[in-house]
């Protein structure tokens, strides 16, 4: 068992503010489109004989329409067959040439990323094979079947976690009826009613050249990397990308949901629509709330919930940043006797952020922070086919990392004051406790 | 990854995970040892202090008290003030954090490669000059609190996991968990870690790591430096307390809410540290046989209890040969809707019965060592990855050079050993199962319009 010392990150995994610059030299970033529509961002890195690769499609569960969990779903099916190969056949060609791939959306994009040596049997045996996945996944009844059954016992662990049904509460009651408000994972409803014919006309809608970027990092030139692209996708009909989400609307008022939970700990989630990436206000914001929860323990949050009063081994906040607004959200988990409080001291944080602004001093170290780190989040080729995918996926500037540092170093405090004014309302935060503290009060069945 | 969830638990390697090359050594004359392993990809540093403590050192009413301490690490030294540690990483655009296990409590920062020199300073500042201040002591213990409410107590695998730890170990320290039995946590005195870390952290109780973009030479004269004044300890080996044989399968329940059972299965193995002589083979033979069964989606369990006889909604296969003490072959499991425990339970002690009586395939182990050695290129990727291997092979006592030769001595593996392991060392007299009974979960919602209105708490 390890023990990591304290959460630096926040948990969901995907969509992160992973961003910065510096003199480092960059990662040259070549883009075209493939015949079919698809962008390619590519960046050669011949210093390892290996490439990876991530593709992804405007397919997230933001699509799920009245199957919360199909984007999920369909991405989960698509290694249990395709083209030729049964479930067994797949893993059999990736694994025995030593490529790894996966499948998984969230809940702008279903993104599949592959690892493979370039050595050329190996790189022609994983990318053929990866080639079918996308474009000729069987969907065959029984695997369906298995998909649908395992995820709803997966579902039903989850609710074995307070973090993850705080969560769940929190994106329902800040997106209501926004597309972003269902979990990618889905619900047991929707599981059981997903039938294959669901799954394939998914497939046949989202799984387009013109609805995937695909990024690619590894011992490539642009000839190789081209063929590359054009293997993987080739086979995709061109299509058209996805409509624009709707934008999420502002919360009206403030609203507190409580639910009882048999931990020994209440955990806090507080949050409401957020920004977008490529949003206006985006470095005030990134750069503010790097010094409000956003810089692991020498955060404000840190110090004021653990540091000084030992309330919460992990607390902080993020913006997570999607096609349209995502959540502004902050979170601790602390002994049920002490959550009230706990909770009134993380609001009030915020409230005093917003009232105050940064000192000087905050934002000097926070400029330290963000632009000396830069070469860290572009030290591996896994980092950078992230940063790729992202650039690409959310249509930013090919100079992002390059002016990165840059649009740090200019943000002001007047900006992060005035950003945080206008778009962080603590007045009409949704708030969800899940613990004791919630074991009171009239009680709502839920499912 | 749901069915690696054993991953999540006990921080095992995976097997295509071992491997390094171009390391340079030094020692200095206080015992510190320093290895550096230059990489120029890109202009960034990792430092790792490796420090030869962790809960199998701990005695009974101590236990959790390496982690403690870790914790304390952040807290203010003689000359620096609590928190001032973290301001400055942060500062030089540094990540830092630390990870204490059974073997070895460990330090990092991540950082450019022209601040290698504040990094090294800082290290050597706290490896023996700590304060360990009653007033930073008190709100940190609480954070340990609720660090093992929201790791175990409320986490009902977790919670299983560590009751079957000490359910299959009666005298093994690694009976204890990482974090420490609550009540063990709650009478915790400033004294205890005043004498923990005087006995422990010292030069030649540690072995420092840097990968990344440097010049050994300027790595060593600059341990040299920061580190070489720093007075070495007399470190008393703790007693053995190796585990008597088991004497029959053991067997227990727990019962916490949860709406999943969940089994976890242990049989008693050796590793490297415990091997006997002429053995050594044994704990590789084991790594391939936990690989066999559960080393990607087209080994057995995936294939024939996940997918083919649909048992198990997730199951997975563990072992780790790196440790300092003898170590458990796990087996673990999420029964499929429909199923129940002990169907997969018969299911994994069938998969058990099989590799004892049949060797495995040659086409099996063929595409294990692909595996293992297309990681061997990806780890590459991965500076600190790579600098973690060699510190934890370093201090587990193997020596780092293990690093270069896993692959090769995992690959000499035959069919015909991991038949003879599994026949010696998976026997139910030296097994146990523990299995998570879910309790009720009703949770309900109240929401309500406006903040404020809901009353007292209980």
């Amino acid at each position: 068992m390890c023990i990591d010392r304290r959460a630096l990150r926040p948990w969901i995994a995907t969509g992160l503010l992973l961003l910065a610059t510096s003199a480092q030299a960059l990662p040259e970033i070549q883009s075209w489109t493939t015949s079919n529509g698809a962008r390619v961002l590519f960046a050669s890195a011949p210093e390892l004989p290996m490439v990876d690769v991530h593709i992804a499609f405007d397919a997230g569960s933001a699509r799920d329409g009245a199957h919360p969990g199909l984007a999920s779903l369909t991405a989960a099916l698509l290694t249990q067959g395709a083209g030729a190969w049964n479930a067994d056949g797949i893993a059999e060609r990736l694994e025995g040439v030593g490529a790894e791939l996966h499948a998984s959306a969230d809940r702008d994009m279903t993104e599949v990323t592959l690892r493979s040596l370039t050595r050329e049997d190996a790189l022609e045996t994983a990318v053929a094979t990866l080639a079918a996945i996308l474009a000729r996944p069987t969907f065959a009844p029984e695997d369906v079947e298995r998909m649908r059954r395992n995820r709803l016992v997966a579902l039903r662990q989850e609710q074995e976690s307070p973090r993850e049904v705080a969560s769940r509460a929190l994106w329902r009651a800040v997106f209501a009826n926004h597309p972003y408000a269902e979990d990618p994972q889905g619900t047991p409803e929707a599981i059981k009613a997903i039938d294959r014919e669901t799954l394939a006309a998914f497939h046949e809608r989202y799984y387009r050249g013109a609805n995937a970027v695909i990024a690619i990092v590894g011992a490539l030139d642009r000839a190789g990397a081209e063929q590359l692209a054009e293997r993987i996708l080739g086979e995709l009909p061109r299509g058209a990308r996805a409509a624009e989400l709707p934008p999420a609307p502002e919360l009206t008022a403030a609203r507190q949901e409580r639910i009882a939970f048999p931990s020994s700990q209440t955990t806090i989630l507080a949050g409401q629509p957020g920004m977008r990436r490529g949003d206006p206000d985006y470095f005030p914001l990134y750069v503010g709330n790097h010094i409000l929860g956003g810089s692991g323990l020498v955060s404000l949050l840190m110090e004021e919930i653990r540091a000084k009063r030992g309330l919460s081994y992990s607390t902080y906040s993020y913006f997570l940043p999607l096609a349209q607004p995502g959540p502004f959200l902050m979170s601790l988990q602390t002994r049920n006797d002490q959550a009230e409080a706990a909770q009134a001291l993380m609001l009030e944080t915020l409230r005093r952020f917003i009232e105050r602004g940064p000192t000087e001093e905050e934002l000097d170290a926070a400029r330290k922070n963000i632009t000396g780190g830069f070469p860290l989040r572009i030290d591996s080729n896994a980092d950078i086919v992230r940063y790729l995918a992202m650039i690409g996926f959310y249509g930013l500037e090919l100079d992002y990392l390059a002016r990165f540092t840059a649009r740090i170093e200019s943000v002001t405090a007047e900006q992060i004051r005035d950003a945080f004014a206008r778009r962080v309302h603590p007045e009409r935060l949704v708030t969800v406790s899940v613990g004791e503290m919630g074991a009171h009060g009239p009680e709502v069945a839920r499912q | 990854m749901r069915g690696r969830s054993l991953a999540l638990l006990l921080c095992l390697f995976p097997l295509a995970a071992l491997g390094a090359s171009t390391v340079q050594q030094e020692v200095l004359d206080n015992g510190l040892k320093v290895l550096v392993k230059p990489d120029q990809r890109a202009p960034v540093v990792t430092v790792q202090v490796w420090y030869r403590v962790g809960s199998g050192d701990e005695h009974e009413g101590l236990t959790g008290l390496s982690h403690m301490l870790e914790h304390m690490m952040f807290k203010g030294t003689e000359t620096l003030a609590p928190g001032d540690y973290s301001r400055i990483i942060a500062a030089n655009g540094g990540e830092e954090n630390a990870f204490t296990s059974r073997d070895y409590t460990a330090y990092y920062q991540n950082l450019a490669s022209d601040r290698l020199d504040i990094a090294f300073e800082l290290e050597a500042d706290r490896m023996r000059h700590l304060k360990l201040a009653p007033e930073e002591f008190a709100p940190e213990l609480q954070v340990v609190r609720e660090e093992r409410r929201m790791r175990t107590e409320d986490n009902p695998r977790s919670l299983t996991y560590e009751r079957f730890n000490a359910a299959a170990f009666e005298v093994s320290p690694y009976r204890h968990p990482v974090i420490g039995w609550a009540s063990d946590i709650e009478q915790y005195r400033i004294e205890d870690l005043r004498s923990w870390y005087r006995q422990w952290y010292a030069p030649n109780n540690a072995t420092l790591v840097v990968a990344g973009d440097v010049q050994p030479e300027e790595v060593f004269r600059l341990a040299e430096r920061h580190f070489g004044p720093l007075e070495s300890e007399t470190i008393e080996p703790i007693k053995a307390r190796p585990e008597p044989e088991q004497l029959g399968e053991k067997r227990i329940q727990v019962k916490a809410p949860a709406q999943e059972p969940w089994l976890v299965m242990g049989y008693k193995t050796p590793v490297l540290a415990t091997a006997k002589p002429g053995a050594e083979w044994e704990p590789y033979a084991l790594e391939m046989l936990a690989a066999v069964l559960d080393g990607g989606s087209s080994a057995r369990f995936s294939r024939e209890l996940v997918r083919s006889r649909q048992i198990a909604a997730s199951a997975g296969a563990g072992y780790s040969a790196f440790s300092r003490r003898s170590e458990l072959f796990l087996l673990e499991g999420v029964p499929a809707r429909g199923q129940d425990i002990a169907t997969l339970e018969a299911a994994l002690r069938e998969q058990i019965e099989r590799v004892r009586t049949e060797p495995v395939q040659p086409e099996e182990l063929e595409r294990i060592r692909t595996q293992l050695i297309a990681g061997k290129v990806y780890e590459q990727d991965s500076l600190f990855y790579q600098a973690m291997q060699l510190g934890m092979l370093e201090t587990v006592g193997l020596g780092w050079e293990l690093a270069d030769t896993y692959v090769e001595r995992i690959s000499a593996v035959t069919p015909e050993q991991i038949q003879a392991v599994a026949r010696n060392y998976l026997v139910s007299d030296h097994l146990t199962v523990a299995v998570l009974d879910p309790q009720p979960t009703e949770s309900v919602a109240t929401p309500s319009t406006s903040l404020g209105d809901s009353g007292h708490v209980h």
